[in-house]
């Protein structure tokens, strides 16, 4: 990373690293996690389910619970979120940075209607527009993603999950951010839908020139839509490269596993038992000794349990964290 | 751009009527289901009143004339008198007919028709239930909405403590208590509200000053009311406020950069209060049998007052009648709650 990455940059994680204290002890959720995004540059985040992509989302708007712990630094638009004052934190959320959450049922607000829920964001960032301004925005919003003007007066459980997503991708991008983060906008979406949004997200980010960080459980998905790719396995970034190099060419052996046998897209199944992998991902409250991997990995030998092994480039651009890379 | 299928052409507009006209199809058959619902309440309640004053307390007849018939001859003049030498079932007949046109019978203590003694007695009622009702939800939901959203703290717990304390409390020992306190004066405390009744006897109906007397004489048995039932409104409001304050739209509004104030206010609070319409409509229940025992500690004029008073006689008829006007105003304001919260929640719209 150099200083010209640091102040272009929309999103820079930093180190960062997030613990949750639970009843049974602390439990590291995302671990040393370095990641940048550049303007109108889509990166991809994949990894199992439970590996901490969610968690690595809330840090970017300081929305983790109180009971998270955040170290390292989160710069979104050059500001450490971590640690700026609630007015300006206020001031950056939506109107710089926004997200599409994971599971848009659950993240509207299920009695109001969804004009009113877009609107919100633009009257609280640009209180100086007038009501029919907001209500033309609204419209051209809901037109961007492919709905009809007059679904500003429907509730969300009128929606169906596909046009519940457009909804939330309108929303993200009401107030015109510079960043937009996607938590796994298409899970729950059958194919068909799921080409949709992604096609959808894709454009809009050429078209506005957004950075767009999209998080996935499948590598395939992110392949066909990213410029740059990151795979995290139990909090920790094990693999990053240009999307193509990273699909057709993955060097990390979870890596290999994720995206060897195509997971089936849309099969929920597939999100909890990459294709090829046996095994679970350990528990983050008790991490094996070395490698968190190597348990489940198929090239493990004594060595990989001595130390987790550093993120090495081994390419340009292409950091890769494992000891067993080119020798396999 | 390229939006392949997915986009809503022409027919959105038909779709989005077809919603409309389902919504409003949808409420139709809420709202019947709840009529329906508040009917077989209505129903049941006509049943009961009838075998509970008639056969459960044995012969009113002989319960009546206690000491009072001489011969068999009077008794059988009371009981043809009162259509109860009839057949039960012809009995309950007559007790519907008598009941839908409004005939409640006549009170055997004044001597007037019960119906004309409720109308009476209902306006007392209805103030001091309505006056409680309206200050421990107004306060109660308030109390409610602070503890739940301060969980776990000082706050929650002063106030959760505090409303289960006076709910604990009998309505007529903490009626005496106030009265005590705040109307005979207790050491330092000059007595400054009556004692009882509604009205002070000099009072001029209709002037300003008689309005002022009669909020006066409220003052300690709407307190009263208000105290003990208060734990009733505030943990139905913390507990459903809880239930928001874990969704995910509220992270949402948080993100969109909304302040705590506002994302309690705007989201989780109005949100929250939905389900709870109804439930402190079912409170009310309680704040009725609670003022029972008030309008008695502090001598109001109302129904409660009036169903005590029968039942030292007992007078039947009133005490059916009491019985019967309480229980359905109790099921129609519930009713009236319910269709209140189809129009407010969309969801049950559809
Ligand atoms: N509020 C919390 N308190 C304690 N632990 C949590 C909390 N949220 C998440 N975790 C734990 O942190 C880890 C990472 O969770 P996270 O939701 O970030 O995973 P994810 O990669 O988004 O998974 P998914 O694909 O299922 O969404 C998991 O082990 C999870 O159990
Ligand atoms: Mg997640």
């Amino acid at each position: 990373m150099n200083g010209v990455d640091a102040v272009s940059a929309v999103l820079d994680l930093r180190d960062v690293t997030v613990t949750y204290r639970t009843a049974e002890g602390p439990l590291p959720a995302v671990r040393g996690v370095d990641l940048t995004v550049r303007p109108g540059e889509v990166v991809g985040l994949a990894g199992e389910s439970g590996c901490g992509k969610s968690t690595l989302v809330g840090t970017v708007l300081r929305l983790q619970p109180a009971s998270a712990t955040v170290e390292g630094e989160v710069l979104v638009l050059g500001q450490d979120v971590q640690s700026i004052s609630w007015g300006k934190l206020r001031a950056l959320r939506w109107a710089g940075a926004s997200i599409v959450f994971q599971g848009a049922l659950h993240s509207l607000n299920p009695v109001q209607r969804i004009g009113a829920q877009i609107a919100e964001p633009i009257r609280l960032h640009e209180p100086e527009l007038s009501r029919q301004a907001v209500d033309v925005r609204v419209e051209e919003l809901l037109e961007q993603v492919g709905l009809a003007a007059s679904r500003k007066r429907s509730y969300p459980h009128q929606l169906s999950g596909g046009q519940r997503q457009r909804v939330m991708i309108a929303m993200a991008l009401a107030c015109r951010p510079q960043l937009v983060v996607a938590d796994e906008p298409t899970t729950a979406l059958d194919v068909m839908v799921q080409a949709q949004i992604l096609d959808l997200l894709k454009d809009l980010v050429r078209d506005l020139g957004v950075g767009l960080l999209i998080i996935s459980h499948d590598l395939s998905v992110l392949a066909d839509i990213c410029d740059r790719v990151v795979v995290m396995y139990a909090g920790r970034i094990v693999e990053s490269g240009r999307a193509n190099e990273v699909f057709t060419d993955p060097l990390h052996p979870y890596t290999k596993a994720l995206s060897g046998a195509f997971p089936r897209i849309g099969d929920p199944a597939a999100r909890y038992a990459p294709a090829g992998l046996a095994g679970d991902p350990p528990d983050p409250r008790d991490l094996p000794p070395g490698c968190s991997f190597a348990p489940r990995c198929p090239l493990a030998v004594p060595e990989c349990t001595v130390a987790e092994p550093p993120l090495v480039e081994v390419g340009p651009g292409r950091p890769v964290a494992c000891i067993r890379v080119g020798e396999s | 751009m390229t939006e392949p299928a997915g986009s809503e052409p022409a027919p959105a507009a038909a779709a989005v009527r077809a919603a409309v006209t389902g919504r409003r199809r949808s409420y139709g058959r809420y709202v019947a289901g709840k009529v329906a619902g508040a009917a077989g309440s209505l129903a049941f309640v006509l049943v009961l009143g009838f075998f509970l004053f008639r056969v459960l307390p044995g012969d009113p007849a002989r319960t009546l004339g206690r000491g009072r018939f001489k011969t068999q001859d009077q008794l059988e003049e009371f009981r043809a008198q009162y259509g109860l030498d009839q057949p039960l079932p012809q009995q309950f007949l007559t007790y519907l007919k008598n009941t839908f046109s409004g005939d409640l019978g006549e009170s055997l203590r004044y001597r007037t028709p019960v119906s004309d003694l409720i109308l009476d007695r209902l306006w007392p009622t209805l103030l001091l239930v309505g006056t409680a009702t309206l200050l421990a939800t107004l306060i109660g939901v308030y109390l409610g909405v602070i503890s739940a959203w301060n969980r776990g703290k000082a706050t929650d717990k002063i106030t959760t403590g505090t409303t289960l304390t006076l709910y604990s409390m009998p309505e007529w020992w903490l009626g005496l208590l106030l009265i005590a306190a705040f109307a005979v004066g207790m050491g330092p405390l000059p007595g400054i509200f009556p004692t009882g009744g509604l009205h002070s006897v000099d009072a001029e109906p209709g002037t300003i000053g008689y309005v002022g007397d009669t909020a006066l004489h409220l003052v300690l048995p709407v307190l009263t009311l208000v105290l003990v039932y208060l734990a009733d409104f505030s943990l139905i409001m913390r507990s459903s406020l809880l239930d928001e304050i874990g969704e995910d739209y509220l992270v949402t509004a948080r993100a969109k950069g909304l302040r705590d104030v506002e994302v309690r206010r705007r989201h989780a609070t109005r949100n929250a209060l939905l389900p709870t319409t109804t439930l402190i409509a079912l409170s009310i229940g309680f704040v009725v049998s609670g003022a029972i025992t008030v309008e008695t500690v502090f001598s109001i004029p109302g129904l409660g007052l009036l169903a005590t008073e029968a039942l030292t006689i007992p007078d039947y008829w009133v005490l059916q009648g009491t019985f019967l006007v309480t229980s359905a105003g109790v099921i129609l304001a519930n009713l009236l709650a319910n269709l209140v919260y189809g129009l407010l929640d969309p969801r049950v719209r559809s």
